[in-house]
């Protein structure tokens, strides 16, 4: 009875204390963790929102041209009612993967096309852009500054300030309606030698100063020191240039002429909507490569987007 | 002194690792935009010197304007609204327990997708009898003309949206966790809330980072053509009709005076924002 009281009353020891105040402060950890856990299922629903427009293609590519037509009649041919779409085909079919790859020769010509743009313009970069990213950060010659600002600004140009400039070259060189067009231009661009730059910015000078006292030339430490340390600033600039350019539109739109030259970037808008079935599996076809780059190289893909946040 | 010396002596190795870059940059690109700039103060046809007629033809033009003004709003409408739900998401994100990397890799996935895979899709979901029409109509609010009426622009802002929100959201993940965390201790130790935290510390240690992301995200919203182009074609509704539809427009009419006259425009108003850019770099 009288233990009762004096806990009760203003006599508690100090165990008593202690004990208490770590009951109160589980309390308010665990009431954090509830509304922790309940913004994570809020977010879960823009995040659902932002996943449905993949969702949906992959699931087109999977319904028999029949039941396209069911669920998207009131769109495809003006049938009355609504669209209607269920995320699961009611009978699951392969019938227009095997259409698209059997049927037309065409989406293997464009895909190739997007294929040999990609991997060009990714390789080109790498040769002509790694040793300037590392020339720029690395030494200090006079005019490095101006050298500096002049990419950083060719970076941030939208496309339609450089169209006419890229036209005209395109057209003295006669490289227009060829891949060679497309691809040249994009070599030079400028974006991948500023994400380089900032990694290559970030090892330490000691390193390089005791290459140096070893005896190892310019050409040597940019090989054995420089590559191999800015490794991770040359994959996040190729994983954001795959995905830019896997998804070009308007330079080809605006310099290939020859169907037969086109990347499936401008071949895909063409399949129009009667042949829903071919839409969505190329659209997926496309979307494969883009997905498998992404989910391969996320850690760098992000670090590569910080790497323009963080100031010289 | 000595390193001094040693530095000196490898200053201009390092022009030679960027001259096949710069030769490069010089051939696509800054040669043809220094005759670019020529161009557009002369006569497309005969080459003659007209001064600054380009500019005032470009300027007065009624599909300048319209495009002109619909990129102004675009922007001033997307701007905002991109950055602030960005900068939410991150805030929230930033110290989940559970499902954090799904997320982020969900918001970031957009920037994964091809404009041309989605294409189908934004027409289904747009159309008159799409899907978004038919989740309208049962809950009893009728249809939208999205593509047919102004609501066109705002197809446009959610394809921005959708596409960007992700990549901003790790561009202020970035400058989040560039904030020592002693300071919201500090902070803690003194009593202040979650919501005091925020508007007194976060707040203003992202300033350097709001700067930096406003560009990037002006910049980027040029690219919002894509889906714009794939969904609507080379003219959609008037709501929608940006600036770079008209310049895709002058160029295949090969009016080049115009496009010169627009593209040194462009270029102008751009290359300042960059300037102004540098400058908050500079001072911090």
């Amino acid at each position: 009875m009288r233990t009762i009281v004096l806990r009760g009353g203003s006599h508690m020891t100090a165990a008593d204390k202690g004990q208490a105040k770590r009951n109160r402060k589980g309390q308010a950890g665990v009431k954090k963790k509830i509304l922790n856990i309940m913004i994570t299922v809020l977010l879960g629903f823009p995040a659902a929102v932002m996943v449905f427009p993949v969702l949906f293609a992959f699931s087109g590519v999977f319904m028999s041209g029949y039941e396209l037509k069911q669920y998207l009649g009131p769109v495809l041919a003006g049938a009355e009612g609504m669209a209607r779409w269920p995320l699961v085909p009611h009978i699951p079919t392969l019938s227009p993967l095997v259409e698209l790859l059997i049927d037309s020769p065409q989406f293997f010509v464009m895909f190739w096309n997007s294929v040999k743009l990609t991997l060009s313009i990714l390789a080109g970069q790498l040769l002509v852009g790694v040793p300037a990213a590392w020339g720029l950060a690395r030494f200090s010659f006079p005019g490095r500054k101006l050298l500096y600002t002049l990419y950083l600004v060719l970076m941030l140009m939208p496309f339609q300030v450089l169209m006419l400039p890229q036209y005209i070259v395109l057209e003295r060189l006669s490289l227009l309606d060829t891949h060679a067009g497309i691809i040249l231009p994009a070599v030079f661009s400028t974006f991948p030698v500023f994400i380089m730059y900032r990694f290559f910015h970030g090892i330490p000078e000691a390193i390089l100063e005791a290459a140096r006292i070893d005896g190892a030339g310019n050409l040597r430490i940019f090989l054995m020191i420089g590559i191999p340390l800015g490794s991770a600033g040359i994959v996040s600039a190729m994983i954001l240039g795959f995905l830019e350019y896997w998804n070009m539109i308007e330079q080809p739109m605006t310099y290939l002429k020859t169907r037969a030259q086109w990347p499936l970037s401008l071949f895909l808008p063409e399949i129009g909507l009667d042949e829903a079935g071919t839409g969505f599996t190329a659209a997926v076809m496309m979307l494969i490569p883009a997905l498998l780059v992404f989910l391969g190289g996320q850690d760098y893909l992000e670090q590569g987007i910080a790497a323009a946040a963080v100031k010289e | 002194m000595r390193k001094k010396k040693t530095r000196k002596k490898q200053d201009w190795a390092g022009l030679l690792f960027i001259l096949p870059s710069l030769a490069g940059v010089a051939v696509f690109t800054l040669i043809p935009f220094a005759d670019v700039i020529r161009r557009s103060f002369t006569a497309a046809v005969t080459g003659m010197w007209v001064g600054f007629t380009n500019y005032r033809t470009v300027f007065a033009n009624t599909a300048f304007r319209l495009a002109a003004s619909n990129t102004l709003r675009f922007t001033l409408v997307c701007l905002p609204l991109l950055i602030a739900v960005s900068l939410a998401l991150a805030v929230l994100l930033q110290n989940l327990i559970f499902g954090k990397n799904l997320l982020k890799s969900i918001c970031l996935m957009p920037m994964a997708v091809p404009a041309a895979s989605v294409v189908l899709v934004w027409k289904v979901l747009f159309h008159r009898h799409g899907l978004i029409n038919a989740l309208l109509e049962k809950a009893g609010l009728g249809q939208i003309g999205w593509m047919e009426t102004g609501c066109a622009f705002a197809v446009l802002v959610v394809s921005y949206l959708w596409k960007n929100l992700g990549y901003d959201m790790i561009l202020w993940l970035a400058g989040l966790a560039g904030i020592p965390t002693e300071i919201y201790e500090a902070a803690r130790v003194d009593g202040a809330g979650d919501w005091k935290c925020f508007l007194l510390i976060t707040l203003p240690n992202l300033k350097s980072s709001l700067y930096t992301i406003t560009v990037l995200s002006f910049l980027n919203s040029f690219k919002v053509f894509r889906e714009a182009w794939l969904v609507a074609g080379d003219y959609p509704h008037q709501s929608m009709y940006l600036l770079q539809h008209l310049y895709s427009n002058w160029f295949r009419d090969l009016a080049f005076d115009k496009i010169a006259a627009a593209a040194v425009t462009t270029a102008g108003i751009v290359f300042v924002l960059i300037m102004l850019l540098q400058r908050m770099w500079e001072q911090e």
